[in-house]
């Protein structure tokens, strides 16, 4: 480092990166021998389910709620979006049994594990503010039995459930960007440290 | 804590590495996942029945909806008593003890059930109907005492009320002008008038569907209809969906203390029951999360993992027979082989 660049924030950030983060680490083409098992699919398959959902709720959000009541395509394009959020929990669900029974936070991965579940609470959130946004008797049955739930709470005086608009924009906005944003970081925690080993007698603990 | 800080070449020195192409794995699994969310959406759709409107439920059900809008104007309806974020109702509010963050915020959205559902559609209505404006003016202008009487004869001679042609039709009494008022409400609602009055709030453009839902919450026929869907808090409430659809399955930790003591209970357990079971079951259930993000660092949470062999099933090849797993780094022993203390 020159003495004229050493106090770089830009320097310290891209040397930081190349420490921790390198291209081979980042997009690796060499895995461990034991990263074979189908529990790793988990993973990949969730993201992969998290993507038909951001595609289909871009394209559901462009044409608008009347669009996807009122139209055969808008409806096919609501039941694809409906699936693949069932299908990105049941995946992501399966994903955090197995990496619990792999105890997938040892050596230094607890971090990447407490960001998964609120990455899981997040997207509860997003799944429930998206039901309510539904417009249909669905919506109309979980807004109101869901009120009583957050005013018992004191929630609902901020977290209005009875709203359509910030229900909707919660789901199509803020939501989605806490859950993209926090998946990445989740996956570069995971491409950073690499796949924890195999439990052996002394390494189940953090 | 061996691996804090080593680089991932340190950590994995001594293993065998195999050949792995990280974006024909993710683009497969994208078109895979994408095949099966397609086949299943196109065969199986989604969930859509029609939300209820005013005017559907004043059309099917007109008496319910009548001795509805009459609660509401009397307060005895469940949004008209409901405490915060609503109204001011004294002592409406769930509480564990002192701690009571219902009550915290005070009224964030101010619903007044009887002018909001009752008196404020009719003055709109009274602009091109001078009778229904006197009915109005004979309501004002009564005392207390009077209205109550009114709505105590009127809501006993609804429990008899008779249906003819859409219009409610109760035995002769004295209700002052209720009749009428009802009447005319009856007949806004069922043209769909009250939808929008409701909605729109005095304003044009809104999104806010607080008032309509509360009223249409107030009423039997909403709950009459989710019953028939199979939608009721006993039977697991709002994880459910219309149809044989999944619904949210993932809030089944959350609906599941819903249906258990102490929150099925009026004596309940440390102060938590059936009163304060939506407080309690929040708490709970952050209490959970909580524990469910910190396991790294719970003891017996942790340990359950290495105590249960299902690890063994995952990394069948590493724990292959005497050890024999190809690549295997040296200093790693079949779990339950006796080991040197860890350095």
């Amino acid at each position: 480092m020159s003495a004229r660049n050493s106090g770089s924030w830009t320097l310290r950030v891209r040397q930081a990166m190349d420490r921790h983060l390198p291209m081979d680490h980042l997009l690796p083409d060499r895995q461990p021998y034991y990263v074979g098992s189908w529990v790793y699919v988990f993973g990949v398959i969730t993201i992969a389910a998290l993507a038909w959902v951001i595609v289909s709720g871009v394209v559901l959000s462009f044409f608008g709620p009347q669009w996807w009541h009122d139209s055969s395509v808008g409806r096919f394009f609501n039941s694809l979006h409906f699936w693949s959020v069932q299908l990105f929990f049941i995946f992501m669900v399966l994903h955090l049994w197995g990496q619990y029974f792999m105890a997938g936070w040892r050596n230094g991965r607890a971090a990447t594990w407490m960001i998964g579940v609120v990455i899981f609470g997040i997207s509860i959130l997003t799944a429930f503010t998206g039901y309510l946004s539904q417009q249909n008797f669905d919506a109309q049955f979980i807004a109101l039995n869901a009120k009583d739930a957050m005013n018992g709470a004191g929630i609902g005086a901020f977290f209005n459930v009875l709203n359509f608009g910030q229900m909707y924009g919660l789901h199509v906005m803020l939501l989605p960007i806490g859950v993209t944003f926090l998946v990445v970081a989740h996956i570069v925690m995971v491409r950073a440290r690499g796949v924890v080993k195999p439990i052996d007698p002394e390494g189940a603990r953090p | 804590m061996k691996s804090m800080g080593q680089t991932q070449e340190e950590y994995y020195r001594g293993v065998r590495m195999v050949p792995y192409d990280l974006l024909k794995e993710l683009l497969l699994a994208v078109a895979g996942v994408g095949v099966l969310a397609i086949l299943v959406a196109a065969f199986l759709s989604s969930p859509n029945v029609a939300p209820v409107t005013i005017a559907t439920w004043s059309q099917t059900d007109p008496v319910d909806f009548v001795t509805t809008a009459t609660g509401e104007l009397a307060g005895t309806t469940t949004s008209a008593g409901y405490g915060a974020p609503y109204n001011t109702t004294p002592d409406a509010y769930q509480h564990w003890g002192p701690f009571a963050p219902q009550a915290w915020f005070g009224v964030r959205i101010p619903i007044d059930s009887a002018n909001a559902y009752v008196i404020d559609p009719l003055k709109h209505a009274a602009f091109t109907n001078s009778t229904l404006g006197a009915s109005l003016s004979q309501w004002q202008t009564a005392t207390p005492d009077q209205q109550a009487a009114w709505l105590d004869a009127y809501t006993k001679a609804l429990a008899a009320a008779t249906v003819k042609d859409g219009n409610v039709t109760v035995a002769s009494g004295d209700y002052g002008p209720l009749s009428l008022m009802m009447s005319n409400l009856l007949g806004v609602a069922q043209t769909g008038g009250l939808d929008g009055l409701l909605a729109i709030n005095g304003r044009f453009y809104q999104t806010d569907y607080t008032q309509p839902l509360l009223f249409m919450g107030d009423g039997g026929y909403f709950a009459g209809l989710a019953a028939n869907e199979h939608l009721s808090g006993d039977l697991w409430g709002m994880m459910n969906e219309t149809g044989t659809y999944p619904g949210q399955t993932w809030l089944w930790l959350y609906t599941m203390w819903y249906q258990v003591p102490p929150f099925t209970s009026d004596t309940g357990f440390l102060g938590l029951n059936a009163g304060n079971a939506d407080l309690g079951i929040v708490l709970l259930m952050t209490v959970l999360t909580f524990l469910l993000a910190l396991v790294p660092f719970i003891p017996i949470l942790r340990d359950i993992p290495r105590w249960l062999p299902i690890h063994r099933l995952i990394w069948r090849a590493y724990y292959a027979p005497n050890g024999q797993a190809p690549g295997r780094p040296a200093s790693v022993k079949p779990l339950g082989a006796s080991v040197p203390p860890a350095p």
